[in-house]
């Protein structure tokens, strides 16, 4: 576990030390202010399309933070030859893997965290309540799907040889799950076989991230989800990270690195 | 004498990504047996396959058969690397750390305690002259210094075995004295030295025994003077091991 910690350590330090984060913070609170300052009448609608925005712009920068920090990772230690001397060292290569992914998945959750704080100060200004534990479970299961997302992008990074076409490939298949995936059962009913079968069958292998975005929870102040579907879902999302996170290992384990 | 560092009939082949056929052999059954104390000099001519033992030796690449251990343990185990520092022919490390914070991320990953870091951390830059730069992010750094941190790293964890790849390619006279006197000090200190390189002055100063391998076979291998066999210097009987013909004879 040493190890992990101290692989991870970087990679936080790594995202904390580039401009990435800094600037897609600044821009969505920018984009967030004025969109509340649009709200003049206290309308109830206009408060509820401003926090639709607000999380929508959230979701869409931690993904592009979780995505492209990710998918450069193993990419640039070995572009940089910094691998070298870090593999040169008593470190498995099973352990750099999971440091990376770990460092990743933790700094992804500080972004995160400053990006829900800052909604909560801005809607709380607006609507004068603070749903602390609905902040909280949204937050949290954003963060649970950035896992997945993670362990996705990290496996890729094994897999295509650049990262700009891991990152442009994630970016497609993590939307595509967002937007599509829910449907695939419907859509499968209305094909011949073996398309049915295909379709089934990618419904349910691939990881329902649509789980995890708890944006209406918020937005139409619904009750919270029971904390025993948030553990489900939690189990769910640690089966996938787990199956991409051994494949990345497998991958990696005998890959030449000189 | 006990072996540190040692192959057995060590065979790599690089193979073509398209055909899957073997398209390059870089190494043809190689024995080396490096012993605890001595500097060991690595040599032979550009694409002779020296980085490729040293990649095989730290487990970056899968050799195609044959063995190969350090301090008596397979070289796919990460603990065989417990008691090595390894400094590689181009250093790049991560820009955005400072010196001393890669240092301390080295020596987690080592094991060191945190007193113990700290100690080594001070030992290591004062002994490559960056002291007052431990806090400078390395990406400030010139190629010098960048190689110094280099070399640090590869002390961090006070080694029984060095192995350095071209430790001195790219430096100025002064650089390549410094790490000179650095295998030097190290040998007296009993420690393994185990360096590949094209400077065969040095080589002749420092080294007790060398190696010379070409186009992935093992050549020569004893002492330099054994090596030398009467010859006026080291590369003159480089040149005649490796088979080098001058123009003017052919």
């Amino acid at each position: 576990m040493r190890n992990i910690f101290a692989v991870a350590g970087i990679a936080i330090k790594e995202l904390y030390r580039r401009k990435d984060f800094y600037v897609l913070f600044i821009v969505t609170v920018l984009i967030c202010i004025v969109m509340a300052a649009v709200n003049i009448y206290n309308n109830p609608e206009i408060i509820r399309y401003v926090k639709a925005i607000c999380l929508l712009l959230i979701w869409i920068s931690s993904l592009v933070i979780a995505i492209t920090t990710t998918a450069r990772q193993i990419p640039a230690e070995r572009e940089q030859r910094t691998l070298l001397p870090l593999l040169a060292k008593p470190l498995s290569r099973s352990q750099l893997i999971l440091g990376k992914f770990l460092g990743c998945w933790i700094a992804c959750g500080l972004a995160l965290l400053c990006f829900y704080v800052f909604f909560a100060i801005l809607a709380s200004t607006h609507e004068h309540t603070w749903p602390g534990l609905s902040y909280f479970q949204a937050a949290f299961m954003h963060w649970i799907a950035l896992g997945i997302i993670i362990a996705m992008a990290l496996l890729g990074s094994l897999v295509f040889a650049a990262p700009s076409s891991n990152s442009t490939i994630c970016f497609v298949v993590v939307v595509g799950i967002l937007t599509v995936a829910r449907y695939l059962d419907v859509v499968a009913l209305s094909l011949q076989e073996p398309f049915r079968s295909i379709v089934l069958a990618i419904y349910f292998g691939v990881p329902h991230l649509e789980f995890f975005d708890m944006r209406k929870l918020i937005v139409h102040d619904w009750p919270l989800v029971e904390w025993r579907f948030i553990g489900l879902a939690t189990l769910y999302a640690a089966v996938y990270m787990g199956v991409f996170l051994a494949a990345a290992c497998l991958i990696f384990r005998k890959k030449a690195v000189n | 004498m006990s072996a540190i560092l040692k192959t057995e009939k060590l065979r790599v082949e690089f193979k073509n990504r398209e055909t899957r056929q073997a398209s390059k052999v870089a190494l043809i059954g190689l024995d080396l047996q490096v012993n605890a104390g001595e500097v060991f000099g690595f040599l032979g001519p550009n694409g002779a396959g020296k980085t490729t033992t040293i990649n095989a030796l730290l487990g970056f690449i899968q050799p195609t058969s044959g063995k190969a251990s350090l301090f008596g343990i397979d070289v796919s185990q990460p603990i065989a690397r417990q008691r090595i520092g390894y400094l590689p022919e181009m250093t790049y490390y991560y820009k955005f750390l400072t010196a001393e914070e890669l240092l301390r991320f080295y020596s987690k990953i080592f094991g060191l305690s945190r007193s113990e870091a700290e100690r080594r951390i001070d030992n290591v830059l004062k002994l490559v002259e960056l002291e007052s730069s431990r806090k400078r992010l390395i990406k400030t750094y010139s190629k010098g210094m960048q190689q110094r941190v280099g070399l640090a790293q590869a002390l961090i964890n006070n080694p029984d075995l060095l192995m350095l790849d071209e430790p001195t390619s790219g430096l100025d006279p002064l650089g390549r004295m410094k790490v000179r006197e650095i295998i030097q000090r190290l040998k007296q200190e009993g420690k393994t030295v185990f360096f590949s390189s094209h400077e065969l002055g040095e080589v002749e100063t420092v080294c007790d025994r060398v190696a010379i391998i070409h186009q992935g076979e093992l050549k020569a291998v004893g002492p330099v003077n054994e090596i030398m066999a009467g010859r006026a210097s080291l590369e003159k009987a480089f040149l005649d091991i490796v088979g080098y013909q001058p123009q003017s004879a052919l």
